[in-house]
């Protein structure tokens, strides 16, 4: 449906060319552009009516006090579900710690939750299938859980900033939200503008991304340099590309669309989407108000060798 | 007179948020006094994890997100 629509406007309309490089660059923006907004709305739409968006208030709550296999898997599901502005790192981070939950869950959460959320994984779904999906969603999860158990074998409570040990968190009781039909309607608008005002940029950018590749890097070098198995420097070289790059779960589905259509290993392109998300300057500069620089410089060891380890599992497996 | 806090380190939500309320007092003609926190340890203390938070006379009336023209509304009146 996407696609005919697409081609109507970028064949027919403005008579490009199937067969050229622009013609297909601007067939594969259109084409993204209108499935993933139109799907963004939609979710985001569906899960406030649902009133199925969680708060960072309630994940705290819920993790909090549990067995600490209990708590880590609850942070790396909520973390999962949640989709958070990385502007809440900082609160949430302060939160776990003063509600006394152990660092190395707080690190898991903090893992998966820029990696996975259920607004990305709907359009990933849409986009590229159950089985890649299944993949970015299962190696996600274990990184998060398992980062977040190495991350504690170094103790990193030694670099956290001494303030927030002092920080005595308030109680409070929000208001009882409005259930009404009318209620939850405002409140799945406001999350959609919310939501879609934040990403929009990001989303946008990754479709630019994605449709330059698709349109002007050609196939055969994509297959010599990044296709091969062999390749074993692809996965590396995909992971530090990904760590200055920083774009949401949602804007990587694109680029991750372009590279696939061209043959990237599969494995290499989960690495790439990966470090994408989750492991960026940006992320970083933001943890460095509650981490000191050597627990942030091991954070991203753990992560860039994790990446790089289902990077290199997937392109065997495939 | 109303203390209205906005609770938020700086994000622009935070200051979407502040203006809204400024603007709806101006409107209606209600004098309030209204104050940005912008100190994490002071936002905490408000048991808020999510900015922009609202605080009116010492009670957390919302939190994460920009609230809509007729909550702001509401705050004011009653």
């Amino acid at each position: 449906m996407f696609d005919a629509l697409a081609s109507l406007i970028v064949y027919q309309w403005m008579a490009l060319d199937p067969a050229s490089r622009l013609g297909s660059a601007v067939h594969f923006f259109v084409m993204d552009t209108v499935q993933i907004f139109v799907m963004l709305v939609v979710i985001i739409y569906v899960m406030g009516l649902l009133r199925a968006l969680l708060s960072p208030e309630k994940v705290r709550d819920y993790v909090r006090g549990k067995p600490k296999w209990l708590a880590r898997s609850s942070a790396v599901t909520l973390g999962a579900i949640t989709p958070f502005c990385s502007c809440s790192s900082v609160p949430l981070f302060i939160g776990f710690v003063e509600a006394g939950i152990p660092l190395g869950v707080t690190y898991s959460f903090l893992i998966a939750s820029p990696m996975i959320n259920e607004v990305a994984a709907v359009i990933l779904l849409g986009i590229l299938g159950w089985e890649l999906t299944l993949m970015y969603i299962a190696a996600g999860l274990t990184v998060a859980y398992v980062g977040g158990m190495v991350m504690e074998r170094f103790k990193p409570e030694r670099w956290v900033e001494d303030y927030v040990w002092n920080i005595h968190m308030g109680k409070m009781t929000l208001p009882e939200p409005d259930t009404s039909l009318a209620g939850r309607h405002r409140y799945a608008w406001s999350e959609v503008k919310i939501l879609v005002g934040r990403l929009w940029r990001w989303v946008i950018a990754g479709i630019a991304v994605g449709a330059l590749f698709h349109g002007y890097v050609p196939e055969g070098w994509v297959s010599e340099h990044l296709g091969g198995k062999d390749n074993w420097l692809a996965v590396p070289g995909a992971v530090l590309l990904g760590i200055p790059l920083y774009s949401n779960a949602t804007g990587v589905i694109p680029v991750a669309e372009a590279m696939l259509g061209k043959g990237v290993a599969v494995g290499t392109t989960l690495a790439f989407m990966m470090s994408i998300a989750a492991l960026s300057l940006p992320e970083l500069i933001i943890l460095r108000k509650v981490i000191k620089w050597p627990g942030l410089a091991l954070f991203s060891g753990v992560l860039a060798v994790a990446f790089m380890l289902v990077g290199w599992g997937f392109n065997l497996l495939a | 007179m109303k203390n209205i806090k906005v609770l938020g380190s700086g994000c622009r939500n935070c200051q979407t948020t502040y203006e809204l309320i400024r603007k709806a007092a101006e409107e209606k003609g209600i004098t309030i006094q209204l104050e940005k926190i912008e100190d994490i340890g002071q936002i905490m203390g408000y048991g808020v994890m999510s900015t922009p938070g609202v605080v009116i006379d010492g009670k957390v009336v919302h939190a994460g997100g920009v609230p809509d023209r007729k909550q702001v509304e509401s705050w004011l009146t009653n």
